[in-house]
Parts: structure tokens; sequence; C-alpha cells
């Protein structure tokens, strides 16, 4: 069975109708062609909505893990940059202790992985990998430099909006959450099929950071901001603990 | 509102495979399969999360392998919970697999996993005829 060529628009209008979730059938991002599930799903097994997720201990982590610069004899190359939020819950509650875990391209786009051949150099000084467990007001907090867009094969001159992956593991097992965050005003957006699967627009709107003054660090590094609203877990959820 | 997901794309391992982590049980079973995409191709570039909710132990297992991912679960656990993602996935899938034929509910039949050599098979077909159950979430 060979690959239909997909004609249609990479990139779908808005529609606040579909509701706030990613569309996993989304033809312009054509990896999804053959690996999206095209059956309806099943009913979630009723338990899982109040099933409790892993918890992860300081055991995991090394004393930099949260500094992308220091990992090196040196320090990499690009705009060093803060990023840092909040992982809540969307009753504003704080997920404290949740594992985050983020990996990003360096500075000119390329990722530390075989099958990137983007031409464009890699950093001695960056591994691109970082973690940290969120504090008791859910806060988290990387050190890193700012990373490149890149070319990638999906269309014609197709190009990813500069971006950090960001998997998280909140306190239910419904929470867990693997997404990437963008950076404001980024002109890619208006062509990056997978940013615009999410297609209610408020909702793809918490995808992106905020530039952050006050956390700007002078004459050292720009800071964005971004908090990562975890679902309740659903009917029957035990409440996250809120912070004192 | 929830921040809605996004793939894990083709680079997870750089943040998410730092040090094997497929192991809930070390003197547990092995299970072993292999992600499989529309065509039946396999998935190489995919990851699996499997929880054991009763006896709260976690692993994850890259698919570089040729798409097959391998575990050690523990030998008295009823089910596990599991997580796939992978490249073209935007938002991660969700199924379950069963270690015992008894306790297995109606409807979740095709989870079962098989008996192979000494340990436990379970493959994981994103789309097809035989496509695994995911759960809406």
């Amino acid at each position: 069975m060979s690959s239909d060529p997909y004609e249609g628009p990479v990139v779908l209008p808005d529609d606040e109708s579909l509701g706030p979730e990613v569309q996993i059938d989304y033809p312009g991002y054509r990896s999804t062609q053959w690996r999206a599930p095209k059956r309806p799903l099943v009913t979630l097994p009723e338990e899982l909505h109040s099933l409790d997720g892993p918890v992860f201990g300081e055991d995991m982590l090394n004393a930099l893990d949260n500094d992308l610069t220091r990992q090196h004899d040196g320090e990499p190359l690009g705009e060093r940059i803060v990023v840092h939020g909040r992982v809540v819950d969307e009753d504003g509650r704080a997920v404290r202790g949740a594992l985050v875990e983020v990996w990003q391209a360096n500075a000119a786009g390329r990722y530390k992985h075989e099958v990137d051949q983007h031409p464009a150099p890699l950093d001695p000084n960056f591994s691109g990998a970082g973690r940290c467990l969120t504090d008791d007001e859910g806060r988290y907090r990387f050190v890193t430099v700012k990373p490149g867009s890149y070319p990638w094969g999906n269309h014609e001159n197709a190009w990813r909006p500069a971006h950090i992956h960001f998997s998280v593991f909140g306190r239910l097992f419904m929470q867990r959450l693997v997404t990437q965050m963008y950076f404001p005003g980024d002109p890619l957006f208006a062509y990056d099929p997978i940013f615009n699967s999410v297609r209610d627009p408020r909702s793809r709107a918490l995808l992106v950071s905020r530039f952050d003054l006050s956390e700007t660090q002078p004459a050292w590094a720009l800071a964005y901001e971004w908090d990562v609203v975890l679902g309740r877990g659903g009917p029957g959820t035990t409440p996250v603990e809120e912070t004192p | 509102m929830k921040t809605p997901s996004q793939t894990v794309g083709p680079y997870y391992s750089i943040g998410l495979e730092r040090r094997a982590e497929n192991e809930l049980d070390s003197d547990g079973i092995e299970l072993s399969g292999t992600l499989l995409d529309g065509r039946g191709e396999p998935i190489a570039d995919g990851l699996v999360e499997a929880w054991d909710p009763a006896g709260r132990r976690w692993g994850r297992c890259g698919t570089e392998d040729g798409g097959r991912f391998t575990f050690r679960v523990p030998r008295d656990a009823g089910h596990l919970e599991v997580a796939v993602f992978a490249r073209g996935l935007l938002r991660h899938q969700l199924t379950r697999v069963y270690l015992k034929a008894d306790g297995v509910p109606p409807g979740h039949e095709t989870l079962l996993a098989e008996h192979e050599g000494g340990g436990l098979r379970f493959d994981i077909r994103m789309q097809g005829e035989n496509a695994t159950l995911f759960f809406a979430h």
C-alpha cells in the first residue's frame, strides 16, 4: 500500500466548535496519516478518571538538570533565556512534585539526534535536555538558550516555529501531558500544521509563552513565563491539594 | 481550559530516554511487542509508557529497535495502563494490556497479552482491521 499524496491545505481554518483539544486526525500534518487511530475510540474505563499516576522523587534529578547552559565545559551559543511558570490544574490549584522534562533544538535549530540532518551546526556545549520537579507552589524553572526554527519535510518549504518540548506528569494518570511551548509573535505560527492542529484559537493560545520583563535578569537573560494547565481528571477525581 | 497536547515528535529520546526505565520490576516477566502503523510497518520513533496501578510501578521504553518495546513487569500484575506516544500522534493514545486471562472485562478480550517463549507479547497496532482498542480521553 502506498501513501496517497495529500493535496489539501496544510493548515485548516479555526473552528471553536471542535472543542479545545488537539485534532488527532489532522491531515495537514502528514505523519498522522498512518498513525492516528481511525476507529472510534472506546469508553475510558471509569476507574481511570481518578487513578493516581507515578510519583517521582529528587533521586531522578542531577543538580544541573534544570540549567541546560551548564551541562558541558563551555556555554552554548545563542540567546540565553529563563523559562519558568507553574503547573496547575484547571481550577488553578498547584500541582506540586510534578516531573517536568524538556528537550529542544539548539540556537541554530538543530537537535542533538542522529535523525536530525538539518545542515545547521551542532553545539558541543548543548545537549538540549532538562528536567525538574515543581515546588510546593507548582513552580518550575529552566535556564536554556532560545531554540532556533528549523525546516522539516512535511510540505514544501515547511519550517517549525521555535519551540521547547515539554513532558509533564501530574498527580493523576489522566493528567499526563506531552506538548510544546512556543514563543510569542512567531511569524511561522500561521503556517505550522502541528500548532494549528488545535483549532480553537483560545486553546491554541495556551501553547504560547509570555515575555516576562519582571523575571528578565539584567545584563544576563530574557525570561519567558508559561503555565501548564492539566485537566481535572474527570468525574470522581480526588482534588489536588491546594497550596497552603 | 487546559493546555492542549502536541506531538512528542521524532526527537523525544533526547529528553525522555536519558536512561533505561523499562523495568517496572527487575524480577518480573518480560513483556514485549511491536508498535505498528496502519500499513503494518513498525513505528521506530515511538515511546510506550506502562503503569501498574495496583503495584504503583511505572516504566517507559522507546521503539527505536525496529518498533520493538520491552518491559520487565510484575508477575502478579493484573493489567497495565499503557500510553503510546509518537511522531504523527498529536495526542498520546491510551490502551491497556492484561497479563492474565481471568478478570478481563467484556469488550477488552483483544487486550490480553499472549504467551511467547518465557514471556508475554503484546503488539500495538495504531490502525487497520486488527487495530488496538484505544480509549477516548
